[in-house]
């Protein structure tokens, strides 16, 4: 990933850029309908793009980069910033705080955790009852949101309020060829889209959207892709790789993606049937350029491309997910090298793409 | 003299799971010697620090004690890159899945326990709490440097760093019972300008967690006249508002039942009453749960005492305890042993309490 | 070294009632050690040596009973009732043989359940011992007994009762007998009623106050059809103890254990074992604190009438004891 873009401007040269790019946008919070941290990144990170960059009525960022020509092939690539959390919903006295869910979590996940809450980042943590106060049969028992509060510490009231978002507080790190933090669903993709932007090539308009609400509905990717109005569209996601050993060490016949396999192309989720000629186009950039990649396992899922897809009168869609696993908890692993051929295998797929793939019939 | 939260942050940067005191004891070692007159380590690990009384040659002696050991997890295999755990001191399965953990190999790795998805668990066991059996630690690394790097036992640590929070509170793992630690480290800083008749010995003991090991053996190698155990207990808050939890942040408790003398007791009653620091009395009818249990027993036996810091979410990487309440358990310890009159013991009996 | 098993899995000792195994012992190691006593519980304590330069004062613990049976009640019809000595699984009774320490055997029986679901319970089982009534039954009250059944040489598998822990005495014994030239005083102890709560070991250890404690025992193994997740395996040599249900094993002690070991070319294990404990737990919180570990040999179903083993891996246990024992012990402090 070294070189020059058309545009002169230097591709990312090391690692070390990529991972403080990643380290950078995986601490940052953003739950649902509160992306504004992650936002500022983004469009701190535009500034050198040659890309024409708005904010939308939701809060998307939407940046377009021209093409050289007339009447060029108009591809939309999406990542979605947001990120799953907590919002507070009642105070309770000394600092306690009751809460529910943003996006899909998993409630076994919450006891025991610290978070950070609000736009200050107050340090606050998840509790749990003292083992020594539980039964053997209460502790079979999963713990509800009910009994749960977020705790500031004695003095917290005063430093929170009703309705402020809550994130796990994991900081990134790195573990030999791994990523180790929160939110990498889908800071991968945004991290990713933040190069394509930055590296455009000339022949198409690239339209990016950096996306709200996904997490939630894919509600940012819908009205997105009506203004922007795309040919052809492209969601970067994460997807979870479940590649675990099963209890009896069984074959895993459900791992989803696996780690290390490179970019996970989709087929099918429960949103989007990918476009057939997109999957097509895709696998053969990937092997012409030797690039690793799967396939998504076809399952229950979705991505932005579940609402891009039936917007105005239909648009070809496909995810492209980096693999990640452990999404929706206090920690994802992934794979460096999962999220730099991820990134390859669009810019590939960018600079090859022409409006020849649309002509055949679907 | 040193900022005792600063202390603590670094305590609690340090493992030292139960029977595996030894990076913990180091840095006590290091931080008490200015402060001692003496130090020596036990047998099973336990760190003796006596600072000796101004009476006389045949000088009564008082042992207190706070385990410096801590709760954690170990490697019991590895399938894979994943490695399979048990638990070390009394953990609760149901927050360990998202936990970020350091696992003790050859070299430290970071690391998190994962839940598999309920797929991937014996039939009829998903949705409900996962048993530590089926939970994994993923180190990020590919098998074959995790077969290289970690082997059966290694130990695991929980990886939260410790953070402080509003209103002079501290939240980490450890802090039972490093809270203590601290709290008897406050007491030595204070007696260094008061003057006390009796020897007076701080034992960071071992392996309480697991079988109380280091309060069964280190009385019997002091022989001391008086021990006092200074422990964490619960504080109030979410879940716990039994009446057998006390409010964070508003003072210690002192123990009273089978595993205290009542004299010991009333002393320090009357002692936190007289220095205006606030306490609530901790009806332990039974076991104390704590080494005073142990010690109380010791050889011939000892009266005994219970000096007890409350907390939240007790044996979770997020405990959470005030500072002021360890200065405070600090002040009256220290207090306490400059009042010690060298006669004391004959003056003590059960009765009349 | 089999013909010694035998000997000793086939002789009775339920706890507290170790007198005949204790006479076996006795027999087998007088021309080997330079002390022999019993204590007042009934351990059998044997010194080899003593310290000489750096050596140590060790004590070595393997114990001579075994789980067992105590008569409660004889019911008119001359059904023996019996309550436990020690961990008996009633899942493993009924159809069961057993022996008296008077010589009267007889099989276990159980009350017809309510449904095939319902759990076998002591209250269940009964002894049988061929009696027409109660006056006929040559059992009284308070008698003791255990299972009873002949050894099974399968080669390089042995299969017998009692084998937890006949088999840490038989490798005591062996061990006591190989062992030519020690820096160390060692204390061979056969002890008492470990099976109810290490009661021998411990009396032993204040007696003895050493410097260092080494169990011998058996351990469970995962090696068996949806067994427990366990990392321990017939046949792959003998296991070296990080920790059990009451013991976190000196970790100086493992690091000397697997190090000696690995320089021997002994192969070795290391156990980590959920439930239960050993000697070497009462050891450790002796007096002012040993350093404790355990050597364990791996065992399927124990506690059962056919406990498992695998030959090689005693002998193994052995040789790794022998080593171990005739050299210097350096307890490395950063280990700990």
């Amino acid at each position: 990933m070294t070189g020059q873009s058309q545009d002169g401007s230097q591709l990312l040269k090391t690692d070390a850029d990529q991972i403080n790019l990643l380290e950078k946008l995986s601490n940052a919070c953003a739950v649902s309908g509160d992306e504004g941290e992650v936002r500022t990144i983004v469009l701190e990170a535009l500034k050198s793009a040659r890309a024409e960059v708005r904010v939308d009525a939701l809060g998307n960022v939407l940046a377009v980069c021209k093409a050289a020509g007339e009447n060029p092939l108009r591809v939309l690539l999406t990542a979605h910033m947001d990120e799953i959390g907590f919002m507070l919903t009642d105070k309770e006295d000394g600092g306690l705080f009751r809460f529910d869910l943003v996006g899909g979590i998993d409630a076994r996940y919450l006891p025991g955790k610290p978070v950070w809450v609000g736009k200050n980042r107050v340090p606050g943590v998840i509790g749990a009852k003292p083992i020594h106060l539980t039964t053997q049969d209460e502790r079979k028992k999963t713990i509800s949101l009910d009994n749960l509060r977020i705790d500031l510490g004695p003095a917290g009231s005063e430093l929170a309020k009703v309705g402020d978002r809550a994130a796990f507080a994991t900081a990134f790190q790195q573990a030999g060829p791994s990523l180790m933090g929160k939110a990498l669903d889908d800071r991968l993709g945004v991290a990713a889209l933040i190069e394509l932007v930055r590296h455009a090539p000339a022949h198409i308009e690239l339209q990016a959207a950096f996306t709200v609400q996904e997490e939630v509905g894919a509600r940012g990717a819908r009205v997105a892709a009506y203004t922007l109005n795309p040919d052809v569209a492209f969601a970067i996601d994460s997807t979870p790789a479940h590649d675990l050993p099963g209890w009896d060490e069984t074959e895993n016949a459900h791992y989803n993606s696996r780690l290390g396999g490179g970019p996970a192309i989709y087929i099918a989720d429960s949103g989007t049937i990918s476009d057939p000629r997109l999957v097509q186009f895709l696998v053969q950039t990937a092997e012409k350029h030797h690039l690793p990649y799967q396939f998504r396992q076809p399952g229950a899922g979705g991505t932005d491309a579940s609402q891009i897809h039936k917007q105005r009168q239909g648009i070809p869609s496909v995810s492209v997910s980096t693999p990640g696993r452990y999404a929706h908890t206090p920690v994802m692993i992934a794979r460096l090298e999962d999220w730099q051929n991820t990134l390859a295998l669009l810019q590939a797929a960018l600079q090859a793409i022409s409006p020849d793939i649309l002509t055949t019939s679907r | 003299m040193m900022e005792i939260s600063q202390f603590l942050i670094k305590m609690l940067s340090l493992p030292g799971l139960s029977g595996y005191e030894a990076p913990i004891r180091d840095l006590l070692m290091e931080t008490w010697r200015p402060l001692t007159d003496d130090l020596n380590i036990s047998r099973l690990g336990s760190l003796h620090a006596l600072h000796r009384g101004a009476g006389l040659d045949s000088r009564p002696c008082l042992l207190i004690s706070a385990h410096m050991d801590a709760i954690g997890l170990m490697v019991t295999g590895i399938v894979n890159e994943f490695l399979r755990i048990t638990e070390i001191g009394g953990v609760d399965d149901r927050i360990l899945p998202g936990q970020r953990v350091v696992v003790h190999g050859r070299r430290d790795l970071p690391g998190v326990v994962v839940k598999p998805p309920d797929f991937l668990l014996p039939p009829g066991k998903g949705g409900q709490t996962v048993a530590r059996e089926y939970l994994l630690v993923d180190v990020g690394l590919l098998p074959a440097e995790v077969n290289q790097v970690v082997r059966l036992g290694d130990l695991v640590s929980f990886g939260q760093e410790p953070f402080e929070l509003s209103g002079e509170a501290l939240a980490g793992h450890s802090l039972d019972n490093r809270a203590s630690v601290a709290a008897l480290t406050v007491c030595l800083q204070e007696l260094q300008h008061l003057k006390h008749q009796w020897d007076v010995w701080l034992v960071a003991t071992t392996q309480e967690e697991e079988t109380l090991g280091g309060a069964f053996t280190s009385p019997f190698e002091i022989q001391p006249d008086i021990v006092i155990a200074v422990d964490v207990t619960f504080a109030k808050g979410p879940g716990v508002n039994e009446h057998t939890a006390y409010p964070l942040g508003k003072g210690n408790t002192l123990g009273w039942g089978p595993n205290i003398h009542p004299a010991l007791f009333h002393t320090f009653k009357d002692l936190a009453e007289r220095l205006e620091i606030p306490y609530s009395m901790e009806a332990m009818p039974r076991h104390s749960g704590t080494d005073a249990y142990a010690m109380q027993v010791v050889a011939g036996g000892a009266p005994s005492m219970v000096v007890g810091i409350p907390l939240r979410y007790m044996h979770t990487p997020v405990e959470m305890v005030s500072l002021k309440d360890i200065q405070r358990a600090g002040r009256i310890l220290a207090e306490f042993i400059a009042r010690l009159e060298p006669d004391f013991l004959n003056k003590i009996t059960w009765e009349d309490h | 070294m089999k013909n010694l098993i035998k000997k000793l899995v086939e002789s009775i000792g339920p706890s507290g009632y170790e007198s005949d195994v204790r006479r076996l012992v006795q027999e087998e190691i007088t021309d080997f050690a330079d002390e022999l006593r019993t204590d007042a519980m009934g351990s059998l304590i044997a010194r080899k040596g003593t310290k000489k330069g750096n050596g140590m004062r060790i004590m070595l613990s393997a114990h001579l009973d075994e789980i067992g049976l105590v008569a409660s009640h004889i019911d008119e019809k001359g059904f023996i009732r019996f309550s436990t000595l020690g961990g008996v699984y009633p899942r493993n009774c009924p159809g069961g043989r057993v022996r008296f320490m008077s010589g009267v055997e007889g099989v276990i029986g159980v009350e017809r359940l309510e449904s095939s679901e319902h759990n076998i319970t002591i209250e269940h089982l009964y002894i049988d011992v061929g009696a027409a009534n109660r006056e006929d039954c040559p059992v009284k009250i308070g008698e003791v007994a255990a299972f009873h059944r002949p050894m099974l040489d399968l080669g390089n598998r042995i299969a017998a009762k009692s084998i937890d822990d006949r088999i840490g005495v038989a490798i005591l014994i062996e061990t006591l007998r190989q062992i030519k030239e020690s820096p160390h005083e060692l204390y061979f102890v056969f002890s008492v009623q470990e099976e109810v709560g290490l009661r021998g070991a411990g009396t032993a250890a204040y007696a003895l106050d050493p410097e260092l404690g080494l169990a011998v025992d058996v351990t469970l193994t995962g090696d068996t059809p949806k067994g427990p997740k366990m990392e321990v395996s017939l046949g792959k040599g003998p296991a070296i103890k990080i920790r059990d249900g009451r013991m976190l094993s000196d970790p100086r002690l493992i690091q000397h254990l697997v190090q000696a070991a690995q320089n021997a070319g002994l192969p070795y294990q290391l156990e980590i074992l959920e439930g239960g404990t050993t000697d070497a737990s009462a050891i450790q919180i002796s007096r002012a604190g040993v350093p404790a570990g355990c050597i364990s040999v791996p065992c399927r179903y124990v506690h059962s009438p056919s406990e498992m083993v695998d030959y090689n891996d005693v002998q193994n246990a052995v040789k790794l004891l022998v080593n171990v024992l005739s050299n210097p012990i350096q307890l490395d402090k950063s280990a700990a």
